[in-house]
């Protein structure tokens, strides 16, 4: 039974007029896929009763689907797996594996770890990952923010204040996985984005009016050249969140299942809380909101970033100085709230080394006591 | 850090508090009565001065109403149309200045058949609305909801359009030229001015009522079945409005007007965007809840109300007496989560007390987005209309409605 990613949707739940009978009955439901064995789980997906085997092969089968018509791999390639030991990645890792083998991609895989310096959240999720290194036979590297930035997130945190510390986060880590994919001379990055991180970015961007993002998030990958920009991907980009949870159940994959102690200010909070309940009227709204996404085009007339490259370390910027290195900066002088906000006139100032004025050293300190 | 008479060097953040009893922040003499943003307080006068302005405003900066032209107002009977309405009656009355110059018309879609209400109060919201319509002594039409039943299915083409499409400002002026020419040419002797009064003449005296043929209650009874068979709250929302789209299409291409104003105000429109992103319509995005839509070619649908809050709306209501009927409609009294259109409703309107400048970020986001393809959504409504007109008596039509909808919303 094939089903391509996108189509695989319906918001309808029903049985079948059989399962209702046998339902009716008090007779085991069967799986609707092999009609053999009894039905285990209901996909969330499409509402189908599955019994374990097809639901393995029908997961597993999107996923290959996915990667296929999107070409995402080339034969011969050296991948590296963003693995942070969570539930996403963990399926990651095991699902590239398999598909590796069963369908012959020639990729040569690895673990790519990131250690942000969160205590009692990273340093549990890097033991498991250092569990799945052995599990699946992968070459691990793990990189932490200390030895590239001199910052753990514990201590930027206690500068920062609560409310903005995700930016510094997600800018660092990006960086840091590039850095690292360098250092072991990887081709393509894949990530565990799944179905509700691309929707849940795409109502953030849309309720913030980020046009520039908004264009660029729904990308299954990102552009391939230039120099110091390894292009990464989505290969999860089609499964939903709760599909993935159940296949790291049934298959009994070991991950670290605890939120970020740092998650509950965030605004992309609010995102979710509403695609949640949106998944719970219609579960293809998923789907859907991705579909939108995807079709939005820009007028033209619209102020598009161009990439170019920072002048302090050379990685890739649309503005003068990269924003890991503005934050680096903000944080090194003790003005925090550099690199929030709009501070596009600074970065000559910063590049140059020159002191900034009392006015803009006053704004750009933190407000909380 | 504890110690009384602490002197802290750094800015402490004082919150001003808004305060009524401050003065107008415009004209800095009368007391306001009224907040509409942190720090913007303003006295009545002020007050609608700055709501007609914005209405005129509107208009004037998106010129696509010719002088002379016939406009069909879409009255729902809420508080954003009836504040349509009088505001369109402010800017007609003789003695505005700068008086908008345009024919105008009403019409109001009774859909007491779809949302499962008696005859009695259908009849009763229909007799207070007339007699709202009867005051403005415009043309008025009230269409059933039963009707949409036995609209041909030509009503679907894109019809060409009558004049072209005015490109930039300067433009505006040869094609103001031009429809004027065209309507001459329709009535070669009579001028412009005669031409409107030929107009409302005919208001007073052909169709005085303004109500289409008489509905039977088989009529009802098979739009009840066709909603009926609609599985879930939000796929009968959008059926609604699609099949509302097109009575009121019909009614103007009828009726000779080439423009139809809806009142959707900001955090409507708003909502809609948002659920139109979680049903898929993103490629639509700009059409749908931008200030004009010329997907339908000859009829131009403009939102005039599309920058001004639900906020906004209620207090000029309230203060300057502008009468409107509640109708309850398909999700009144429904829970947060029975459709898509509900729980954004509820989630915007949450997210707008939070951070207040939420609606207008998503406008903004709308402002930069176009249309994807230069295609008519005939072919969704084809399908739907289509099945309609054929076999109605089933339930399988629902489902097949559903299952084409979103076959084709996929091809888009």
């Amino acid at each position: 039974m094939m089903m391509s990613p996108a189509s695989t949707h319906t918001d309808i739940k029903r049985r079948s007029p059989l399962s209702e009978f046998r339902v009716a009955l008090k007779m085991p439901v069967l799986c609707s896929s092999c009609a053999e064995k009894r039905a285990v789980l209901k996909r969330p997906k499409t509402a189908h009763s599955l019994c374990k085997e097809c639901f393995f092969w029908a997961f597993e089968e999107e996923v290959h689907q996915t990667i296929v018509s999107a070409q995402l791999f080339k034969h011969g390639e050296t991948v590296g797996i963003g693995a942070s030991g969570g539930k996403d990645s963990t399926v990651l890792a095991h699902v590239m594996k398999v598909l590796n083998e069963r369908y012959n991609y020639g990729l040569k895989l690895l673990l790519l770890s990131v250690d942000e310096g969160i205590t009692g959240y990273r340093d549990d999720s890097l033991e498991t990952v250092k569990r799945n290194q052995q599990q699946y036979e992968l070459p691990l590297k793990i990189v932490s923010y200390e030895e590239l930035y001199g910052w753990t997130m514990d201590a930027i945190v206690k500068q920062v204040g609560l409310k903005n510390n995700c930016t510094f986060c997600g800018v660092f880590r990006r960086q840091a996985l590039d850095r690292g994919a360098m250092m072991l001379k990887v081709d393509k990055i894949c990530t565990g984005h799944n179905a509700d991180d691309v929707a849940e970015t795409v109502l953030m961007n849309v309720l913030r009016g980020d046009i520039a993002r908004l264009r660029r998030c729904t990308a299954i990958s990102t552009a391939s050249e230039g120099e110091g920009v390894v292009p990464r991907c989505k290969p999860l980009k089609y499964a939903y969140e709760k599909e993935i949870v159940l296949y790291a159940y049934f298959k009994k994959l070991d991950y670290f299942s605890t939120e970020c102690i740092y998650s509950p200010n965030a605004y992309r909070g609010h995102a979710r809380t509403f695609l949640k309940d949106l998944e719970a009227v219609r579960p293809s709204a998923i789907m859907d909101v991705i579909h939108s996404g995807e079709n939005l085009s820009v007028r033209e007339g619209v102020k598009m970033p161009v990439q170019g490259t920072c002048g302090r370390c050379g990685y890739i910027s649309s503005q003068a100085l990269c924003k890991s290195c503005v934050l680096l900066e903000g944080l090194n002088r003790g003005l925090p709230r550099l690199g929030i906000g709009k501070h596009h006139r600074l970065h000559e100032k910063i590049l140059l080394q020159q002191p900034l004025t009392q006015e803009e050293e006053r704004k750009l300190k933190a407000v909380d006591f | 850090m504890c110690q009384v008479d602490e002197e802290y060097n750094g800015q402490l953040e004082h919150r001003v508090t808004p305060r009524v009893s401050k003065k107008c922040v415009k004209c800095k003499e009368n007391t306001a009565v009224l907040i509409i943003r942190a720090g913007d307080a303003f006295c009545r006068g002020c007050f609608k001065e700055y709501f007609i302005h914005k209405f005129r405003a509107m208009l004037g900066k998106n010129r696509v109403i010719f002088p002379g032209e016939k406009v069909i107002l879409a009255v729902s009977g809420g508080p954003a149309s009836s504040s349509m309405l009088s505001q369109v009656r402010e800017g007609l009355s003789r003695d505005a200045p700068k008086k908008l110059r345009f024919v105008p018309g009403i019409i109001y879609i009774d859909e007491g058949g779809a949302s499962g209400q008696s005859m009695e109060e259908r009849e009763r919201a229909v007799a207070q609305l007339e007699s709202v319509f009867r005051a403005t002594n415009y043309h008025y039409h009230i269409v059933h909801l039963e009707q949409v039943l036995s609209l041909p299915s030509s009503v679907l083409e894109a019809g060409s359009s009558a004049t072209e499409k005015p490109q930039t400002g300067s433009s505006y002026k040869a094609a103001v030229d031009q429809f004027i020419q065209t309507k001459k040419n329709q009535h070669p002797d009579l001028s412009l001015e005669n031409a409107q009064s030929h107009l409302s003449s005919l208001s007073m005296h052909e169709v005085e009522n303004g109500v289409t043929s008489p509905i039977t209650p088989e009529h009802t009874q098979a739009l009840q079945k066709l909603f009926a068979s609609v599985r879930t709250l939000t796929a009968k929302e959008d059926l609604l409005h699609t099949l509302r789209q097109h009575l009121i299409l019909h009614t103007a291409r009828t009726q000779g007007y080439t423009k139809v104003m809806m009142g959707d105000s900001c955090s409507r429109l708003a909502i809609k965007l948002l659920s139109n992103i979680s049903l898929g319509r993103g490629a639509s995005l700009a059409t749908d809840t931008g200030f004009s839509d010329p997907r339908y070619g000859d009829v131009v649908i403009v939102r005039p109300m599309r920058d001004y809050s639900s906020k906004e709306i209620a207090y000029y209501n309230r203060m300057f007496d502008i009468p409107s009927v509640f109708i309850p409609g398909l999700d009144t009294k429904a829970q947060d989560k029975a459709s898509i259109q509900h729980l954004t409703e509820s989630f915007v309107t949450k997210l707008q007390t939070d951070f207040p400048s939420t609606v207008k970020a998503f406008l903004l986001t709308l402002k930069n987005t176009k249309r994807k393809m230069p295609r008519v959504p005939a072919h969704r409504c084809e399908r739907a209309l289509g099945m309609l007109q054929g076999c109605m008596r089933t339930a399988d039509v629902a489902r097949a409605i559903n299952c084409n909808v979103r076959i084709v919303r996929r091809l888009r």
